[in-house]
């Protein structure tokens, strides 16, 4: 749970440094005016607050199931190790890519591009989708290769972690799909942009995560 | 002002419950007097902040209620009274908890002169093991149970061969020596509780956990299980009798080593015939039960719960009850039979007896039968062929007169109440399920109509799948 | 359905708060069914959470019957016991209490109490309450299918929850796993909204420091959800693993039904540590709100502002954070390595400090107050009494010595209960009879919610106190029937059975409430818009119920903290938020009233 704890340590003390900060000096009983500077910097736009608190919940799921995998890890005596399949480093690049992707089609948007703001996004999607038939590949070697997902904890961690992980993808995609059928219903690139600065931001923490993940399954 | 005055019987109510209420710690029989402290400490602390708070409350309902002309004072805060607070407060914690911890300080640290007993749990009934001469436990995993190594000792380790097993729910313990009590389990969680000592732990499979304890006096204690390991939960009960050091070395050699029980072959059938002959007139030539002589169908019936039930006559486990009739014509018959080996040798022949379908003598609904038959089907299989890892016995294919009567007698206590009866006092708590005569009919009814469908099945070995 | 979509990205933060756009639907099913109006779904969560919480009131009734007059009734036998017990908990601590307090009083309460037009998010928070719905109706699906529902506890331990022995292990402990993956996405989705509304979309001069404490205990609750409850959502996916695809997270080598099994070396501490991981902060996802709708009950109906706020606010922050470092201290017996005992014993134990400053902070409110004994006030008080004593009774259980010979045992249920049953119904009761008001315009009847109030104050507490005693005497938990057991006194069954019967007088008298809300919802009391005469601005409304988009034409502006009750040389003895400091009227003769 030590990993776990640290986390949620680190997102509760942030978390709770701000909060701390709101009210220390305040004396919340004298009245005033109302006419208060804005305690809050206008970047922080809903849709970005409501992101960041949504990473915050992935960021204890992964964490959590990162914590049972070293705990189980520990407390078994059964476990051995998977070789991971090669398939996994190509996998890996096509996310980086779909990554920078992103990020060129959160520029088009910002800058109203809206032709080279389509294809960016195509790509992304591409990359992600060949990153997650990739996954599906992988899964399929190790099947083939008699690493079953019952036969040991170590494989149905590795099922699960990279299940969980695509699954939260998938999640990205449909809000990637949302704002692609937008473009193509004709919605303005500017009007995406809010949009597009979501999945971009989604789709930079998923390979944080992947990255992290994947150092985990290398390094165990 | 109802409130107030509510609030202050109930406080008073509730101090008065403490010292009045008939519900108190059970008497202690350990080392672990430190606890009851700690608990007693517990009650005077919160005890007071409680009247001291309620108190409070009262006072201030009393005083400021709304009476149309007062008006409330005006304090948003006070932060030296609320410091004091917090100090006050965070001393009568550490107060609490100092004393907590330096308890639990000497509840991990077993003391090095403790001798060791293995309490394995498993659904629903429990076992136990001491390391033997060499002190040492022989290494023993689920995997390995079977049969005939009822406790997955494993093979190849030397330190199993003399460890003492004790295969039923009793256990002996010596007075005035402590005892560091190793758990685990052989399939879910349970938790080995004996009130009086206070300590307690969860057994788990795969793995092994301890508490430990000196037992302070002499007796017989009932050990429950303390967490939820399905149906029968409730019926999981075991007897720790703390005795004099020379009785517990008497009882201790008594009991059969790993290395003793794998030695000892089974029973000779051959031979056994011979000792059956005694149990024809009664039972039948081929043990197939006579309702005459209210004697029971024997053929079909396991080793393990004959071997047992011939114990408990022999030792009027079973038979004693005055209202046993019929058992306590069991009881000679039983004592006649000294030596071990005649009743392994009789218990096999019996096992060899073939099983015919009997004829039924009672009517009752077999649909409501079978929603009963739900709590049987945990211990004595769905299909009524019991199960020996459960010692329960198969239900299916015995005669259904005889059922109806020893359900009766569990239910009414006349059966299974004796302390030495280990698993009788379950199917008393059982029984109670069937909550008239009704109810016993329909599921005698329904065992009766699982023979039917088993009975060409009933012949070969047991070796029903479940 | 006519849905436009609102862009959040255009959204101005607090001190400049812009209009947001609101989907008007026309019709009765655009307005009630499928509404994105928070205060809406506010009453579909809070319906599905009662309808749900009568079963379980039901189920807690045959669990009653069976204690207190064993085999009076042949349906219940060990194993449906088993699956009352499982699904009595689990329904109240997740589908009641839970979804009653953050998606019921949250969305009621979050935007009209920030000065907001609605959530965030309002088609998420529609999408919210749908989801939960569906998990409602899977959990309830277990009734009905072969085997019925799990019986495994409502703590799901393995090995027993997939392992034979236990009622429901076919299909009913799938449908339970299930259907808690299903209420966490739900769940997530609700609260995403309430934490982005509270920390958005509050009006102009709500800061942080003048939200009314209902808001900071739902908004911190919301947060302490989010973190935790995806530890039961991970360790729910593990083990519908290990039930439907034979996987080894948490079974080990054991035998099944007497036989070898299939799995290994898997750890059924791993489970329970994931669980309580979850299952710890759970306590105060429910205590949290209840603490802060009590305080402004406590406020509103004393006169008085709350004493000490910002410790109030603080306290709410730092039991929320320690929270999260206590779980173990539900596993001091369960086989864990016992040096844990040291350092959770600990961390239970300094939760406590905070927690207490919370009691004597709303006892202080009441001091020199001008208390009103509205039946929100009483509801109020018992919640502070039973909550004391619940509380007291933790010091027991979190202290690991103590403990030890007191766990899983009636203490244990006892301590619960009080704690976390009675206690949080109790406001939930004060709660509803206190804003029942705004969401109909009517009061309810007064007669009958005293009535209603005193037995079920001193009826649950006639419930649960003894049951701590019988919990001393080693009593276990979970146990059908006690037989002849020799350590447990023969009265023990005398007092299961008047337990019972006073169990079954509450119960009744819910039926009391029931009525109440039904009746007085056509034949109530007009109550005008602020018959409690309270400053938050949920009172502040222009109509009664407020409409969609609660405050009319313009937003309110805040000026004031939410306690401005009785404040010295002021006419009336309440000042709402929204009243500019130059509106307020003074009395003459300033000085009257005391000072501060």
């Amino acid at each position: 749970m030590t990993v776990t704890l640290i986390l949620i340590a680190l997102m509760m003390a942030a978390f709770v440094g701000w909060l701390l900060r709101q009210s220390i000096a305040v004396r919340p009983w004298v009245a005033d005016s109302g006419q208060r500077p804005a305690s809050i910097p206008a970047a922080f736009t809903a849709s970005r607050v409501g992101l960041v608190a949504f990473l915050a919940v992935v960021v204890s799921v992964f964490a959590l199931t990162v914590s049972a995998y070293l705990m189980r890890m520990e407390m078994g005596a059964d476990w051995r190790p998977v070789p991971l399949p090669g398939l996994l480093w190509a996998n890996s690049a096509a996310l980086v890519l779909a990554s920078l992707a992103l990020q060129l089609a959160w520029r088009a948007a910002a800058r109203g591009q809206a032709r080279r703001l389509r294809q960016a996004l195509a790509a992304g999607g591409g990359f992600t989708l060949a990153f997650l038939i990739g996954q599906l590949l992988a899964w399929q070697r190790l099947e083939a290769a008699g690493y079953y997902l019952a036969a040991n904890p170590a494989n149905a961690f590795f099922y699960l972690l990279t299940a969980l992980h695509g699954a939260h993808l998938l999640g990205g995609l449909v809000a990637w799909g949302r704002v692609l059928a937008r473009l193509g219903g004709g919605a303005d690139a500017t009007s995406l942009r809010a949009g597009v600065e979501l999945c971009a931001l989604y789709w930079h923490f998923l390979l944080l995560v992947w990255a992290l993940l994947f150092g985990l399954l290398l390094a165990t | 002002m109802a409130i107030a005055i509510a609030l202050i019987v109930l406080a008073g109510g509730s101090v008065l419950f403490y010292f009045l209420s008939p519900w108190q710690l059970t008497p202690l029989a350990s080392n672990w007097g430190a606890i009851d402290q700690t608990i007693v400490i517990s009650f005077w602390v919160t005890g007071a902040v409680f009247v001291a708070v309620t108190l409070f409350m009262v006072v201030a309902l009393i005083r400021f209620r709304d009476r149309g002309q007062g008006r409330a004072y005006y304090e948003p805060e006070n932060k030296r009274l609320e410091l004091w607070l917090t100090g006050i407060t965070t001393v009568g914690i550490a107060a609490l908890l100092a004393p907590g911890l330096f308890v639990w300080g000497a509840f991990v640290s077993v003391p090095d002169d403790a001798h060791e007993v293995e309490v394995v749990g498993q659904q629903w009934h429990w076992s136990f093991r001491f390391p033997g001469e060499d002190g040492e436990f022989g290494a023993a995993r689920n995997g390995l149970v079977d049969t005939d190594n009822p406790y997955g000792i494993d093979p190849e380790d030397p330190h199993g061969e003399d460890d003492v097993l004790v295969n039923e729910p009793r256990v002996l313990l010596p007075v005035d020596r402590p005892v560091k009590m190793l758990l685990r389990s052989k399939d879910v969680l349970h938790n080995f509780k004996v009130a009086p000592f206070r300590a307690k732990m969860d057994a788990i499979p795969g793995q092994r956990s301890y508490f430990w304890f000196t037992p302070t006096r002499t007796g017989e204690f009932e050990a429950v299980c303390a967490e939820l390991c399905g149906i029968a939960h409730f019926a999981m009960r075991g007897r720790v009798e703390v005795v004099e050091a020379e009785r517990f070395e008497a009882w201790l050699a008594e009991q059969p080593t790993h290395g003793e029980l794998a030695e000892r072959g089974p029973g000779d059938p051959e031979a056994g015939q011979q000792h059956f002959a005694a149990c024809v007139a009664c039972h039948g030539p081929q043990g197939g039960g006579q309702q005459a002589t209210n004697a029971p169908r024997l053929a079909g019936l396991d080793a393990d719960y004959l071997r047992r039930q011939l114990r408990n006559f022999r030792t009027g486990a079973r038979g004693e009850h005055e209202a046993d009739r019929f058992g306590q014509q069991m009881r000679p018959f039983a004592q006649s039979l000294e030596d071990p080996a005649a009743i392994e040798d009789l218990v096999a022949h019996i096992e060899t007896l073939p099983v015919e379908p009997t004829r039924s003598t009672i009517t009752g609904d077999e649909r409501r039968g079978e929603v009963l038959y739900r709590s049987c089907a945990s211990c004595h299989g769905a299909d009524g062929q019991g199960r020996q890892a459960f010692k329960a016995p198969r239900l299916a294919g015995m005669d259904d007169w005889y059922l109806v009567r020893q359900l009766h007698n569990f239910r009414e206590g006349v059966r299974g109440r004796h302390p030495r009866d280990a698993y009788g006092s379950q199917m008393v708590d059982m029984a109670q399920v069937l909550v008239d005569d009704t109810a016993i009919r329909d599921v005698v009814a329904y065992i009766g109509s699982l023979a039917e469908g088993g009975a060409s099945a009933a012949n070969a070995p047991d070796d029903t799948e479940e | 359905m006519a849905e436009r979509e609102y862009d959040a990205s255009r959204y101005a933060p607090p001190a400049e708060v812009g209009e947001m756009e609101l989907p008007h639907p026309k019709g009765f099913i655009g307005k009630y069914v499928w509404s994105q109006d928070a205060k809406v779904i506010a009453v579909q969560y809070g319906l599905t959470a009662t309808a749900i919480g009568l079963v379980a009131l039901v189920l807690s009734l045959l669990m009653r019957l069976q204690l207190g007059f064993p085999n009076s009734l042949s349906i219940i036998d060990p194993g449906s016991y088993l699956q009352y017990v499982t699904m009595h908990g689990m329904i109240m601590v997740v589908y009641l209490l839970t979804a009653i307090f953050l998606g019921g009083f949250g969305n009621y309460l979050i935007p009209l109490m920030c000065g907001a037009r609605d959530m965030a998010f309002p088609y998420l928070n529609m999408l919210s309450y749908w989801v939960y719905l569906a998990s409602v109706l899977i959990l309830v699906a277990g009734f009905f299918v072969a085997g019925g529902n799990t019986g495994a506890g409502w703590t799901l331990y393995p090995p027993q929850a997939i392992s034979p022995g236990t009622p429901g292990i076919d299909a009913g402990i799938v449908l339970m796993l299930v259907s808690l993956a299903v209420f966490i996405v739900g769940f997530t989705m609700g609260g995403l909204n309430y934490v982005v509304t509270v920390l958005q979309a509050r009006t102009r001069g709500m800061t942080l420091m003048r939200l009314p404490l209902t808001v900071w205990g739902i908004f911190m609750a919301t947060v302490m959800a989010l973190l935790a409850f995806p530890a039961l959502f991970v360790a729910v996916l593990m083990m519908l693993m290990d039930r439907l695809l034979g996987t080894s997270f948490f079974m080990p080598e054991m035998l099944s039904t007497g036989e070898g099994g299939d799995h290994q070396g898997g750890s059924p501490l791993l489970f329970q540590h994931l669980f309580w991981f979850f299952g710890h902060p759970e306590v105060y996802i429910v205590a949290l709100p209840a603490f802060g709708i009590v305080s402004d009950l406590i406020a509103t109906h004393a006169r008085k502002n709350i004493f000490g706020y910002r410790m109030m606010v603080w306290a709410i922050i730092i039991i929320g954070s320690l929270s999260f470092v206590v779980w173990a201290h539900h596993m001091y017996v369960s086989g864990m390595s016992p040096y844990f005992g040291f350092l959770f014993a600990t961390t239970t134990l300094i939760i406590a400090v905070p927690t207490a400053i919370k009691v004597y902070n709303w006892v202080l409110t009441l001091w020199r107050g001008n208390i009103r004994l509205t039946v929100p006030m009483l509801f109020s008080i018992g919640f502070l009494f039973t909550f004391v004593n619940g509380g007291l009774s933790g010091l027991f259980l979190g202290n690991v010595t103590v403990d030890v010979p007191l766990s899983d045992t009636y203490f244990v249920v006892g301590h619960f209960h009080m704690v976390m049953a009675v206690a949080p119904i109790l406001v939930i009761f004060g709660a509803i009879y206190h804003w029942y008001p705004k969401m109909t315009g009517r009061l309810l009847n007064d007669t009958l919610g005293k009535l209603h109030f005193w037995i079920t104050f001193l009826g649950t507490y006639a419930i649960y106190y003894p049951m701590h005693f019988i919990g001393l005497e080693g009593v276990p938990r979970r146990y059908y029937a006690y037989g002849e057991t020799t350590f447990i006194s023969d009265s023990v069954q005398a007092l299961n059975a008047g337990i019972s019967v006073a169990a079954f007088i509450v119960a009744f008298a819910q039926l009391l409430f029931l009525f109440n809300l039904a009746w007085s919802y056509s034949r109530g009391r007009e109550a005008g818009p602020n018959p409690w005469q309270a400053t938050t601005l949920e009172w502040q409304t222009p109509h009664t119920p407020p409409r969609h988009g609660n405050f009319g034409d313009e937003l309110p502006v805040v000026y004031r903290w939410p306690y401005d009750y009785s404040v010295p040389g002021v006419k009336q003895d309440f000042i709402p938020q929204n009243v500019p400091p130059q509106a307020v009227e003074r009395e003459p003769d300033a000085g009257r009233g005391g000072t501060a």
